[in-house]
């Protein structure tokens, strides 16, 4: 289908509509983004940029706004930085 | 975009930088079909010529006139003798227990989250906070599917229906409530009310409210919650612009207290997208040197003025809020600094040297605003770079050279 992306989370494959971040595509697979200073589970809070807390490594660039970046195919997202 | 189209339909040379993917900003984000208002813009931007930079975040001016922004992969100079910032706002965000667990988010945020491709269809979604987006986003969740149980408003129903006598006075905000009870209908809507804990292990499985004084739980997949909006300020702070209480001052012409540099929309006050257009669109053509055309607009800013200052009144912050977080609760998501931990402190800035309290890569963003109304303390200063950026954007500025790509 053309209007669907696949990328791997974690290594499991992911299917997302066209045009969907990369944080939409860590929530559809029910991960959390990242592990805060003390341990926590987060997942994104603004879906605009700004609080960061849905940053995760992409194509192994660490620390990019998954809310800010769409979805490719192929893509190699990795949660918990 | 309409600071943008309109200096540009003056003949000057226009580049718009925008954070986001793709230009709208936030209201306007999504499908162009939603929003034809945006499409139309939009479409005066490419027949005026504008060069339309998107994702790139400014992070630093190394002297007047220069800004440097970075794009996913490389960093830009951007050169320019005018400047209009419309940086737009954010949710206000208060920390509630259990509010960092995953699928709590802004109220704005899950909608943008679905407006960027997350299924919503038969999600159960609790929408809580203050402010006019928590109906717009019911509105917009329900007609993607998702079963909104109840949307919680903290302000009381005296102030509600003070503003809705205030809406009376503009039409277009009359035809926008009316679609809007229309796509409502059904949704339990509940004033006085507000979410008192977010309850879940690995992710959000419940709601605790307070509804009118009552108690409940409510078991969900999505917290929408927040607490209308805080201005973005941070770039007109690093530009030294000086700022009227929370916002940037401005004058007649939108310009702000640094010569050149001008600044419409959310961050001159909280207003809207009607407030942020007429404002914009003054910015652009005293920018351009058109202070005749500029003029012509000012009236209808002054009414647009009058819904703001609706809006301030209606959604201010009641005091019970200032007790939502318990000791345990964390207030600096970036750092994972507590109540308890920040109780203790006078200040912003003694908070952030003992607790590191804003000094994530938020930068205080998230918690500042809310610092300011749980304990009344203000950010004291702003450092570039204003965004984190990457190692080599900031050597790149050291070494005093950046390929010009722009």
């Amino acid at each position: 289908m053309s209007d669907s992306i696949v990328l791997t989370v974690n290594g499991t494959k992911v299917t997302v509509s066209l045009g969907a971040t990369v944080a939409v595509a860590m929530t559809i697979a029910g991960q959390a983004c990242r592990t805060s200073v003390h341990g926590e589970p987060r997942g994104p809070l603004c879906g605009m940029g700004i609080c960061f807390e849905c940053r995760a490594v992409i194509n192994g660039q660490p620390h990019c706004r998954s809310c800010q970046i769409l979805c490719e195919s192929g893509m190699d997202v990795r949660t918990n930085e | 975009m309409a600071a943008a189209a309109r200096a540009a339909e003056c003949g000057v040379r226009v580049g718009l930088v925008d954070d986001n993917v793709a230009l709208g900003g936030q209201i306007w984000r999504g499908a162009p079909e939603d929003h034809p208002e945006s499409a139309s813009w939009a479409a005066r931007l490419r027949s005026a010529g504008v060069t339309a930079l998107s994702g790139l975040r400014v992070f630093h001016q190394p002297e007047p006139g220069v800004l440097l922004a970075e794009g996913r992969e490389d960093i830009h100079e951007l050169r320019y003798e005018k400047l209009i910032l419309a940086t737009g706002a954010r949710e206000r965000f208060l920390p509630l227990p259990g509010w960092t667990l995953p699928n709590v988010m802004g109220a704005g945020g899950l909608q943008a989250m679905v407006k960027s491709g997350l299924p919503i269809a038969d999600k159960r979604v609790v929408v809580a906070g203050t402010g006019p987006l928590l109906l717009a986003v019911a509105a917009y969740l329900r007609k993607r599917g998702a079963k909104v149980l109840v949307v919680c408003e903290q302000t009381s129903w005296s102030r509600l229906a003070g503003f809705a006598a205030t809406l009376v006075r503009f039409p277009s905000k009359i035809s926008q409530s009316l679609e809007l009870k229309k796509n409502l209908a059904g949704i339990p809507f509940a004033a006085n009310s507000w979410p008192t804990a977010a309850q879940g292990t690995d992710r959000l499985e419940s709601v605790h409210i307070s509804r009118s004084g009552a108690l409940q739980d409510i078991a969900c997949d999505y917290l929408a919650c927040g607490f209308h909006l805080a201005p973005n300020t941070e770039l007109a702070l690093l530009l030294g612009c000086r700022m009227s209480g929370d916002f940037v001052q401005v004058d007649e012409f939108q310009q702000t207290t640094v010569p050149g540099v001008y600044c419409a929309g959310e961050p001159t006050r909280i207003g809207g997208v009607e407030c942020a257009l007429v404002e914009g669109q003054i910015a652009g053509l005293a920018a351009a040197g058109k202070a005749d055309l500029a003029r012509l607009l000012f009236h209808e800013r002054s009414e647009v003025h009058r819904f703001a200052r609706a809006l301030e009144r209606t959604f201010r912050l009641r005091d019970e809020l200032k007790a939502l977080p318990a000791d345990a609760s964390i207030i600096c998501r970036c750092e994972d600094v507590t109540h308890v931990r920040l109780i203790q402190h006078s200040s912003w800035r003694a908070a952030k040297l003992h607790t590191r309290c804003g000094m994530g890569p938020c930068q205080g963003r998230v918690c500042g605003p809310a610092t300011k109304f749980l304990y009344g303390w203000s950010p004291d200063s702003v450092r570039p770079p204003i965004f984190p950026a990457r190692v080599e954007s900031l050597s790149a500025l050291v070494a005093g050279g950046t390929e010009p790509k722009a």
